[in-house]
């Protein structure tokens, strides 16, 4: 379909000065006029990955909003005379005995469902926060480069330079409680300078444009000359690494619990942790936790690959 | 030219050091007062003094360290009259761009002035330099870089109007981007459209609709067809003609395809490695010469007719341009002219009416920066 519409207005450009366009456009019905966010989105349905993963991120938010919706249960009331070694009971989809019970007769089925919430959260904030601070430090570097460019590249350089679990496990031991904001604190602290380095490639890239220099022509100002020119078509190489690193913070958000560093409620990463101990018994206890966290960065990952392959013009 | 020098007003624009505050509110006014009020046709429009960029060439990765400089744009001067068409050529990395640029205030002079309606725009800043941007609009040479993908034509030819809203009220706004698309030959009902949903030439008319908004004096066009195809070229150029005439245009046309030059300029200055070699009316260029690197230059235009080539002499200039970064002494051109003699390494040859001219009044008796200027019959299309 665009080929067709495109192909229609070159023709145009052959006749003579002015006089033919309008004619033809008189007789052409008003079409739908598209973005490239308008052809990226158009792509985007085609692709059969982008429709996969996004039912499963649709079920995945369902859970993390609704988890009175997927069970009855409470992931936290410990019931010790279901004991671990009940198995789970399979043919019983949606009850608490689906997937078994843990060491202090928990419910893993009840777990898995609200251990959604705590990876969700941490993979969405992180997420936001490294998008926010990274693209603010690569704009300002990129855009005004010289000694700021120098100033906050080292910087970069500086976070990019510590080992991230590492980094993200010294600041997460100095806090006894560790709630969700602290933990996405902690992430982002590490976290924000893959995008910030590449908002500044992106914006050098931008900012030499004929289009940014036409604006500067028209004697625009700085902040126009950012938000309006430079920004938006510096967004798609940004969307695409905060939608890969979704997947990846998630990941990083397990390990940490696993390491008994992350969060201090229910979360995917606590309870695979504790199902280690008793594998050789209780194989459920870490299984289904573990299946759930790699469909959801398997999701988010596959989400991010199609939006990059939407995206990049190169890929069309 | 002498006569500037006898001109006033460049004076104000350099504040007294003793009360700085007050000459600067003061000539602030008197500056926008200035650009506003209009030029009689014919008069100069802009004046270009010495016009010198000089990009630094630095070495260290930490510690900067100026080793040398690419002198792009290295002494020129030129003036524009109101309502003609200078056209600028000159072979790839001459400086012309660069001097676009300067024009625009897109880059900084490292010296020079460049005085619109007697007001140095290098000077200006703020209320008056805004100003001055709605006077002089560009033309870019890549219709396919020049437009903001992300936006749509409606916003890429009102954008003007956002930054200077006195110009259109804005209601109306819509209403002039319609008649702008209407008088540069596009469908007004484009105006949601993106800029990659058109054909290179129409993507040009956007660019001159967006350079037109605001109702310049001046437009400078950057070799603005040189990336289309040859036919849709001539519309373009067409186009912008009629503009001229409609809108009393002055356009400073920077370009390398000497026909074109030729068809739109009232007068032409030849650039060589960042110095202007010579210039007059398109006739005194075209067909009076008197600098060796024009009359190279003008062998080297294709000629149609196979009768009139066979018989013309061609001259084939040897070696490459030097490096702008270490240029020859004396006449930047002696490297590889035939003229070249010791006096031409020694001697920086004026942009001056050549003596032997000067009383005659034949065509060649305009300012050329040869030591040896003298015409010599090239046999030429342009």
């Amino acid at each position: 379909m665009p080929d067709v519409t495109k192909t229609d207005v070159k023709t145009d450009a052959a006749d003579p000065v002015g006089a033919a366009p309008v004619a033809k456009a008189a007789e052409s019905k008003p079409e739908k006029s598209r973005s490239l966010w308008g052809d990226a989105w158009a792509d985007l349905r085609r692709s059969w990955i982008f429709i996969v993963s996004s039912v499963l991120i649709f079920f995945l938010l369902l859970i993390t909003f609704f988890p009175g919706w997927f069970t009855s249960a409470q992931p936290v009331l410990g019931d010790l005379s279901n004991h671990y070694l009940q198995k789970p009971k399979l043919g019983e989809v949606g009850s608490p005995d689906w997937l078994g019970y843990d060491q202090q007769g928990r419910s893993v089925y009840a777990r898995v469902i609200y251990g959604t919430r705590a990876s969700v959260a941490v993979g969405f904030g992180t997420t936001i926060l490294v998008t926010l601070v990274g693209s603010l430090v690569g704009m300002i570097a990129g855009y005004f480069g010289g000694i700021v460019d120098s100033i906050l590249s080292r910087l970069t350089d500086v976070f990019f330079g510590i080992p991230f679990l590492l980094g993200t496990m010294v600041v997460l031991n100095s806090f006894p409680e560790r709630t969700t904001w602290v933990v996405i604190g902690a992430l982002g602290f590490f976290g924000w300078t893959q995008i910030s380095r590449v908002m500044r490639g992106a914006v050098i890239t931008t900012k030499q444009s004929d289009y940014v220099q036409a604006a500067k022509a028209l004697g625009a100002s700085t902040p126009r000359i950012m938000f309006r020119h430079i920004l938006p078509n510096t967004m798609a190489p940004v969307i695409v690494v905060a939608t890969i690193s979704l997947g990846v913070y998630i990941a990083a958000e397990a390990t940490l619990s696993f390491l008994g560093l992350g969060l201090s409620g229910v979360s995917w990463g606590n309870d695979i942790s504790d199902g280690g101990n008793s594998i050789r018994v209780a194989q459920w206890i870490m299984l289904y936790p573990s299946i759930m966290l790699s469909i959801t960065v398997l999701a988010f990952i596959m989400l991010g690959e199609a939006v990059r392959n939407a995206l990049d013009p190169k890929m069309r | 030219m002498a006569e500037l020098s006898k001109n006033d007003e460049p004076q104000d624009a350099t504040p007294n050091v003793s009360d700085v505050e007050v000459v600067d509110a003061h000539s602030e006014t008197e500056a926008v007062a200035a650009i506003e009020a209009p030029v009689e046709r014919g008069e100069p429009i802009l004046q270009v003094r010495n016009l010198v960029k000089h990009f630094p060439l630095t070495q260290g990765i930490l510690f900067k360290k100026q080793i040398g400089a690419v002198k792009a744009v290295d002494g020129v001067s030129f003036d524009l009259y109101q309502g003609e068409t200078l056209g600028i050529v000159g072979e790839s990395g001459c400086g012309k761009s660069t001097v676009a640029k300067l024009l625009m205030n897109l880059e900084r002079a490292t010296a020079g002035e460049i005085f619109y309606k007697g007001q140095d725009i290098t000077k200006l800043s703020g209320r008056a330099m805004k100003a001055v941007r709605r006077n002089i609009q560009m033309v870019f040479q890549d219709p396919y870089t020049s437009l903001n993908p992300r936006m749509t034509v409606g916003d890429i030819i009102g954008e003007p109007f956002d930054i200077h809203p006195e110009v259109a009220p804005k209601g109306d706004r819509r209403k002039r981007v319609q008649e702008l698309l209407d008088v540069v030959g596009l469908n007004p009902e484009y105006i949601n459209r993106y800029p990659h949903q058109f054909s290179g030439g129409q993507r040009q008319r956007i660019g001159i609709a967006r350079g037109l908004a605001l109702n310049p004096e001046i437009i400078i066009c950057d070799e603005p067809v040189s990336a289309l195809d040859v036919s849709v070229q001539a519309q373009v150029i067409n186009l912008m003609e009629r503009l001229q005439d409609e809108f009393n245009l002055s356009y400073i046309f920077i370009a390398h395809d000497l026909s074109i030059v030729r068809h739109i300029s009232d007068r032409v200055g030849v650039m060589y490695l960042g110095k202007i070699a010579e210039i007059g009316t398109d006739e005194q260029i075209y067909d009076h010469p008197t600098h060796p690197y024009t009359q190279a230059l003008l062998s080297a235009v294709p000629v149609p007719d196979p009768e009139a080539r066979e018989g013309r002499e061609r001259i084939i200039l040897s070696g490459d341009v030097p490096s702008p970064a270490n240029p020859p002494s004396g006449c930047r051109f002696r490297t590889r002219c035939w003229k070249a003699e010791d006096k031409c390494a020694n001697e920086v040859p004026l942009l001056a009416i050549p003596e032997r001219f000067k009383t005659s009044d034949t065509p060649a008796a305009h300012e050329s920066a040869c030591h040896f200027a003298e015409e010599k019959d090239v046999v030429h299309a342009a």
